[in-house]
């Protein structure tokens, strides 16, 4: 059993590197040499599969540890600017990951759109964008400053809207929250919140969601205690297994 | 007395005096970084904006709000806790206390299942009403009374613990009702803690951010109170974030200093 999943991984991280170019030579992250701890600076929106791919990462590679921190993009960010300890940082937004690291030197490995959440029932009767430019109707959204918030704002502007809110979220699960205990008619949150709340909310898919689609970027980071091993944690998430468990959580992938 | 008070203070020994200084840097030294961070040439600009002030004088009016109905109804609860024979009275004030150690996220998710839409008392006010409490700014001052009204609870029946009921007692005799002892006796004996009290508590709501942003969410104008402004100016620009940190900052010193001044300086 052990045998098959190092047999998997390697054959996981070999085709990555193959995938995504190799601007490094495939051995230094094929090599099963690796140790110590890997520190993960990740966007809330992450803590499911990630928390799930550094479980198989660790069984792939005995004596790695894989330590998680999960929070908004932005706090993340600022948390690492400060120079807080992180290998691998995976934004919830390029726009977070250039304050990190520059411009371009990240990968993207997963790409999240809006959905209309609803309590179960759907007691407000939403059927699509236009409702949350009803004044009657109880409307929560992200603030604009955070990505799902943002993002909101782009497809309100694709679609020609303007949303009547009664109140802008500081986070996208804290607008979840707001549907799941009924107290709005609807949200827009990602489609992954949606999933990962299904037994008590519905989801409600509409067309200009595409307008706004959210890249989520990773990268190792220039002063990372343990890069052999940060670098293979990437390319594991960038790995066509990873994929699989990031898909079923309702990502995409690029 | 200002005799006495110094020559009190000409013998402060330095095991007291090394902690205390060393208390008031880790006070003092957090909020210095803040003003040494703060862009201050800009400040002026941002101060004005419309945005500022709005978040600012809901932010004064909704604390202030919270404090007199925390005065209406925490005096006369603490009252009860200290002075009334109560069963499982220890009980009851240990759950007095709870909203200080809940987080207050947790506090707006359980006003939010009483009074929110779906709640067991909301649901009633939205069916018979048609009036639902989140999203309103009542919503902000129902928050921040929660949260804030043990810090004037503890404060007053602390105070009334420590008045001597000789005087009430005596008013008794005299022929007083127990209304006229409370409101000729008691009060007076007790307003310096029913200040500190509320000032503690005004404090509290203003800076109030958990139970405010889970409850009442958060629409400027309506529900956008400083520290809401504050937390989402950090996910863009901590630049602004900083000043508006200051300007509350700076507001709250110059409200408290001013009602010492005047309140307490005044009772003794």
């Amino acid at each position: 059993m052990f045998r098959r999943t190092v047999a998997v991984a390697l054959a996981a991280v070999a085709a990555s590197t193959l995938v995504s170019c190799g601007d490094d030579t495939p051995a230094a992250s094929g090599t099963t040499s690796l140790s110590g701890t890997v520190n993960v600076f990740a966007a809330a929106s992450l803590t499911g599969t990630f928390t799930r791919l550094g479980k198989d990462f660790e069984a792939a590679h005995p004596g790695v540890k894989v330590v998680f921190n999960f929070a908004g993009s932005s706090a993340l960010a600022q948390q690492i600017n400060q120079g807080a300890p992180a290998d691998v940082f995976a934004s919830a937004a390029p726009k977070n990951m250039d304050q990190v690291t520059g411009k371009g030197t990240a990968t993207t490995f997963a790409k999240n759109k809006l959905e209309i959440a609803v309590p179960k029932g759907n007691p407000g009767k939403v059927t699509g964008l236009k409702d949350f430019a009803d004044p009657n109707r109880k409307i929560a959204l992200c603030a604009e400053q955070v990505p799902c918030g943002a993002a909101a704002k782009k497809v309100f502007e694709a679609a020609h809207l303007t949303p009547q809110p009664d109140s802008l979220e500081q986070d996208v699960k804290a607008a979840l929250t707001k549907v799941t205990l009924g107290e709005v008619d609807a949200a827009l949150v990602y489609k992954t919140d949606v999933l990962a709340a299904k037994d008590k909310i519905e989801g409600i898919d509409f067309p200009e969601a595409t307008q706004a689609i959210n890249d989520y970027p990773i990268a190792t980071l220039t002063d990372a205690k343990n890069p052999a091993t940060a670098k293979a944690f990437v390319d594991y998430v960038l790995s066509p297994e990873a994929k699989t468990v990031l898909t079923k959580a309702g990502f995409e992938t690029p | 007395m200002r005799g006495r008070r110094e020559r009190v203070q000409g013998r402060l020994p330095l095991v007291l005096l090394l902690p205390a200084l060393l208390g008031l840097a880790f006070l003092l030294v957090p909020l210095a970084g803040l003003l040494a961070q703060a862009p201050w040439a800009t400040l002026p600009s941002r101060l004005f904006s419309a945005d500022v002030g709005q978040a600012l004088r809901l932010s004064l009016l909704c604390a202030s709000a919270a404090t007199v109905i925390c005065l209406l109804l925490g005096v006369p609860l603490a009252w009860l806790l200290a002075r009334a024979e109560l069963p499982g009275r220890g009980l009851i004030r240990a759950l007095v206390t709870v909203p200080l150690v809940l987080p207050p996220v947790v506090g707006g998710v359980a006003l939010l299942l009483v009074l929110g839409r779906r709640g067991l008392i909301g649901e009633r006010l939205d069916l018979w009403f048609g009036f639902s409490l989140p999203f309103t700014t009542a919503a902000v001052i129902v928050a921040e009374a929660f949260v804030a009204m043990p810090f004037l609870v503890i404060s007053v029946e602390g105070a009334l613990r420590a008045a001597d009921p000789r005087y009430e007692e005596a008013a008794a005799t005299l022929g007083a009702g127990r209304w006229l002892t409370f409101r000729r006796v008691t009060l007076p004996s007790i307003a310096p803690g029913i200040v500190a009290g509320a000032v503690l508590c005004w404090a509290r709501a203003l800076g109030e951010f958990g139970a405010t942003i889970t409850f009442a969410g958060n629409l400027p104008g309506r529900t956008t109170t400083m520290p809401l402004a504050v937390y989402l100016a950090l996910e863009t620009d901590p630049d602004v974030a900083v000043v508006l940190s200051v300007v509350l900052l700076a507001v709250s010193v110059v409200v408290l200093a001013c009602l010492r001044e005047r309140w307490i300086s005044g009772l003794r």
